[in-house]
């Protein structure tokens, strides 16, 4: 493990002299990044090296080159940074073998409220995360890639459309590279997932779909689709460049190579930051100039992910294998503090409130549990619930996990059920007792100012 | 080869039709939607299985065969 886990996104790191020799440590993905705008092609490719494709060559050439660079990524054990940390070679060899010509989906949709990586990412170093698109659709053999952004981060779409036209310039990329386009997405929750994204792309709603097929097999205009997280697609591309044993030389075996975090909550300085997998939750606190507040709890994954206890948190590492006995996992690399000021179950009932709106509202169990789980939780906040509301929070978690065409639903129910374990007492006092004096604090944990609404018709479930 | 019932949960409109001609197989939530027990269906069940998935109204009822550990067919209910 290096000595300085952790890089911030507002540090410029110094300019290296020789282009193409590995940087050793951190930061890698955000080496060079500057304060504000993005960083230029022939910096970019001056800081990183040329783009290692081959170009053209016979068709068992290209395949052969293909299956080699799949090879490449699985020996360094990159895992998906979208959420669910899936092998991504896995992912590239089924699309490969699908039928089909196949295309890539760059996917920087995200809807994580509290996250902010995938922007970070666009807005400061573009040409990384487009090379490491290009680099994928020539593992699994397409000859398009549609980098999706969010329709609300201005500073992405501008920054990516802008590399894009740079890269047209430069005959040297330009020459039997895919075509590259731009997608803008809606900006609500479930607009990101996998399904939803290639149903937008193909003029249907951004909502979930009922699968089989999976994107892999069909997705985009029926073609075999790999739909790749934007910080995955920037791994690829220094993996592609520097080697499995590289990437492995930071993080855990389980685990390799670094991750974006976004940390959120009372620090000096809350952000993206690049630690290694397995580095310690007191470092990349102590990189963010530390804590402002006593901490009651940290929430790790985001709003589908799960609280972790204030007394719990010491010595706790940030890696799925580290954060698994706690129940919880990195998701889209969202770490979110909460202060003892907060009041818990207040937040708690925000965000599933929130959750609750953010469905798609195509499935009844997510529409009508979502809800009756959200009132379940502002009843208990006001004192108000039912004397067995404990018990029936649990009962509707189990008629709403796992009922929906998508994770939705299990996402929400998760967070819940952890608040509820690691928050018990305070749970209890409030059903009992009513608000407390927290309550009416401003909140604490981030949400979109105003909710997104969802133009989709509600379905009307029979009581 | 095994048979298993299956909900489309985004075309599932509650109607209910299902826990009706499956019983043995289907019980509803508070809502009106179909609780399913995924496992396995017997012999004897299939035949109703595919009845009841005839009979739904949205035709979100589907009955699957497993074809192997990856990948599984679906089989449409006949209009």
């Amino acid at each position: 493990m290096s000595s300085s886990p952790t890089a911030m996104t507002e540090i410029r790191s110094p300019e290296r002299s020789t282009p193409s020799s590995p940087p050793p440590a951190l930061p890698r993905l955000l080496a060079g990044i500057r304060p504000h705008g993005a960083m230029a092609l022939e910096e970019h490719l001056a800081l990183h090296g040329p783009l290692p494709l081959g170009r053209g060559g016979r068709r068992r050439q290209l395949r052969e080159r293909a299956a080699m660079l799949i090879d490449e990524i699985e020996r360094a054990g990159l895992l998906g940074r979208g959420g669910a940390a899936f092998p991504t070679a896995t992912k590239m060899r089924a699309v490969a073998d699908a039928r089909g010509r196949a295309i890539v989906v760059a996917n920087a949709a995200e809807g994580e409220p509290a996250s902010l990586k995938d922007r970070t990412l666009l807005e400061t170093l573009p040409h990384l995360v487009l090379d490491g698109a290009v680099i994928a659709a020539e593992a699994v053999g397409a000859d398009e890639v549609i980098v999706c952004v969010c329709e609300t981060a201005g500073q992405s779409i501008e920054a990516v459309e802008h590399a894009i036209a740079e890269r047209s310039r430069s005959s040297e990329l330009a020459a039997g590279s895919p075509k590259v386009r731009l997608a803008t997405v809606p900006s609500h929750y479930v607009a990101g997932q996998e399904s939803a994204l290639v149903n937008y792309i193909n003029g249907g709603a951004a909502k979930p779909t009922f699968t089989p097929p999976m994107p892999f097999e069909q997705g985009v205009r029926r073609r075999p689709t790999l739909v790749d997280n934007v910080e995955t697609l920037a791994h690829v591309a220094l993996i592609a460049r520097h080697g499995a044993p590289w990437f492995r030389e930071l993080g855990i075996p389980t685990q390799p190579g670094s991750t974006l975090i976004t940390l959120c909550g009372p620090v000096t300085h809350p952000g993206v930051y690049e630690i290694e997998h397995g580095a310690s939750l007191a470092s990349l606190i102590e990189a963010s100039g530390g804590t402002t507040a006593r901490v009651r709890a940290a929430l790790f994954g985001g709003y589908a992910g799960a609280w972790v206890g204030g007394d719990r948190l010491h010595g706790v590492a940030l890696s799925k294998e580290h954060l698994a006995p706690h129940g919880a996992t990195l998701g889209a690399g969202v770490v979110l503090l909460l202060s003892e000021e907060a009041c818990p179950v207040a937040e708690t009932a925000r965000v599933a409130r929130w959750m609750e709106g953010q469905s798609a509202r195509q499935c009844g169990p997510c529409i009508h549990g979502l809800d009756a789980l959200a009132s379940t939780v502002e009843e208990i906040v006001g004192g108000i619930a039912h004397p067995k509301a404990m018990q029936r929070l649990e009962q509707l978690a189990s008629l709403t996990a796992r009922r929906g065409a998508c994770a939705h639903p299990d996402g929400a129910v998760n967070l819940l059920l952890s608040a509820v374990e690691v928050f018990s007492s305070e749970f209890a006092d409030h059903a009992r007792h009513g608000p407390c004096e927290s309550c009416s604090r401003r909140p604490e944990l981030p949400l979109p100012e105003r909710p997104v609404e969802d133009a989709g018709s509600r379905k009307a479930g029979r009581a | 080869m095994s048979h298993r019932v299956r909900i489309n949960p985004i075309t599932c409109e509650a109607h209910g039709m299902c826990a009706e001609l499956l019983p043995e197989r289907i019980t509803l939530d508070e809502w009106g939607y179909p609780l399913l027990d995924e496992t396995p269906l017997h012999g004897s069940e299939v035949e109703h299985a595919i009845r009841a998935a005839r009979a739904c109204p949205t035709f979100a009822l589907l009955v699957q065969r497993d074809r192997s550990s990856r990948g599984e067919r679906v089989r449409s209910p006949a209009r």
